[in-house]
């Protein structure tokens, strides 16, 4: 029987710009726990564009506690183009209990370089938070007219990473722009893990894994937004062991969620 | 379920083609590929290739061929830009060589005269026809199709049954502008596995229309395999699309060859 799956990429809520097959919590749920998820740490899609960054995440976590608080995991968004981000961060940890923060510096228009995110990454890694990092959300070519939404620049990330000390960063849906020269180099400058639902390419994890460690390599799938089995699929196209195997499933993600 | 992969490329790595293609069936047979479809040779893909490049890319596509006929099919590289040559090409390839029909690029857009007199050529030989077709946000590279192109070249030739690949890229978009046309199978390969993506090719164009294609070796089999297995269709609907509708396409010209699969 194959090792449980720990989900580091699902969203709760609905995609702006289609209804998804399992956008309803409770379907996505079910469906995850079919395929043999534990758990699966979900953002919310409101996040993207909303400015009430904690109506969104008060509601993402009554969402994760209502319908499966043992599989869902609620990661709430901090903003730090907007006034007062701190005092979400400070909610997220305090008040909603959350373990760790998404954020989206595409939609929210900010660069990794500039103060204010530099800050968050601080502040972040002083409360033990993790931080997932999604570098995109769609092909910018199918994207709404009125919604192009570059990639993100993760340039300048490898210096960042090196003044804050202890940081924990997952970079999420990565792979149509992150070239495996910058990839090794953020590995190499701090604490920095991938997931794999944009990760392409024939027997992807196989040919990943000759340049990146094991261990900073998890599990995502991008569900509802992406069909769950193109995640899982990648762990059957490709030939690794399993010892690997297990620590890609969920022992990585098991260990960066709990230090 | 097995698949047959209407969209593959040679762009696995190896020293040899023979290398190559090793490689990619070994990855195919992890994940359920029985058969693919290749087509312009090695990397790299030319967008607009010369006479001379696409006999090259042919060259590789039919010598990929000579060890995995048993596993691969391989289509004809043409280009609406070079007719005369292209037709030779076809000639050369699918009427006398072991091709078994042709694949429509970017260079020249697929609603223009000389891109219909290609696709007249090797519907004559009972060949698979295939074009590619993207609508992007940012707006397309003078010579690459959209969808509506494909429409539009689908509706003069009604009695030609033709693929457009990636349903057109902007796959919402793409499936209805193919709708009408009945001759026209949306091919999914190419793309984000957008949840909801094959549904709506099926609710739009019907089962019998939809073929499973990767765009491998630079997209993932297994992401493109999970639009399919990821849906909840039912098990009948979903055989069509990974295997049953390009067998059903692929009858006649196989039939013409004298091959059997």
């Amino acid at each position: 029987m194959s090792t449980p799956i720990i989900d580091t990429n699902v969203f709760l809520g609905r995609w702006p710009f289609r209804r998804l097959p399992l956008d309803e919590a409770a379907l996505l749920a079910k469906a995850l726990r079919e395929r043999g998820v534990k758990q699966a740490w979900a953002g919310s899609f409101d996040a993207l564009l909303h400015h009430d960054v904690d109506g969104v995440n008060g509601r993402l976590a009554a969402m994760c506690q209502r319908t499966d608080e043992k599989l869902f995991l609620p990661l709430g968004t901090v903003n730090p183009a907007l006034p007062d981000w701190e005092e979400d961060l400070r909610r997220c940890q305090e008040k909603y209990r959350m373990r760790g923060i998404r954020v989206f510096p595409n939609y929210h228009r900010y660069a990794l370089n500039d103060a204010a995110f530099v800050k968050l990454l601080k502040l972040a890694t002083e409360r033990g938070m993790l931080v997932q990092l999604a570098v995109s959300m769609e092909d910018e070519r199918t994207q709404h007219p009125l919604v192009q939404v570059p990639q993100v620049d993760l340039a300048p990330l490898v210096e960042v990473i090196k003044t804050v000390p202890g940081v924990r960063l997952q970079l999420l849906n990565a792979f149509r722009s992150l070239r495996p020269d910058l990839l090794l180099k953020l590995v190499n400058a701090g604490h920095v893990s991938v997931e794999i639902a944009t990760l392409e390419g024939v027997a992807g994890i196989e040919e990943l894994l000759k340049q990146v460690p094991v261990e900073r390599l998890l599990f995502g799938s991008l569900a509802p937004l992406f069909y769950f089995e193109a995640a899982a699929l990648k762990l059957q196209e490709s030939k690794f062991s399993d010892v690997q195997d297990k620590a890609i499933r969920r022992e990585n993600a098991a260990r960066l969620m709990a230090r | 379920m097995k698949f047959w992969d209407s969209h593959c490329h040679l762009s696995t790595p190896g020293r040899t083609i023979d290398e190559r293609m090793g490689r990619l069936m070994e990855i195919a047979d992890r994940v359920g590929v029985e058969r693919v479809v290749l087509s312009m040779g090695l990397p790299p893909l030319l967008t607009n290739p010369t006479p001379e490049q696409l006999r090259k890319k042919n060259d590789e596509t039919m010598e990929a061929l000579l060890h995995w006929n048993h596993r691969a099919f391989g289509l004809c590289y043409v280009s609406g830009e070079h007719v005369e040559e292209s037709l030779k090409e076809i000639d050369r390839c699918v009427a006398k060589g072991p091709l078994i029909g042709i694949k429509l690029w970017v260079a020249k857009r697929c609603n223009t005269p000389e891109v219909e007199t290609l696709v007249k050529r090797a519907h004559e030989l009972k060949g698979l026809i295939v074009q590619h077709a993207w609508q992007k946000t940012g707006g397309n590279p003078p010579g690459e199709s959209t969808p509506q192109d494909v429409a539009e070249l689908a509706g003069r030739l009604p009695e030609v049954p033709m693929v457009c690949y990636h349903a057109g890229g902007n796959w919402e978009a793409g499936t209805r502008a193919l709708r009408p046309h009945k001759n026209v199978y949306v091919e999914i390969a190419g793309s984000n596995p957008t949840a909801g993506f094959v549904e709506m090719a099926v609710r739009e164009v019907g089962a019998e229309r939809v073929v499973y294609g990767s765009d491998a070796a630079g997209r993932s089999f297994a992401s493109q395999i999970g639009k399919v297995l990821g849906t909840q269709l039912p098990e009948a609907t979903k055989e069509l699309i990974a295997s049953g509708n390009l067998q059903r396409l692929l009858t006649p010209i196989l039939k013409a060859k004298g091959m059997t699969v």
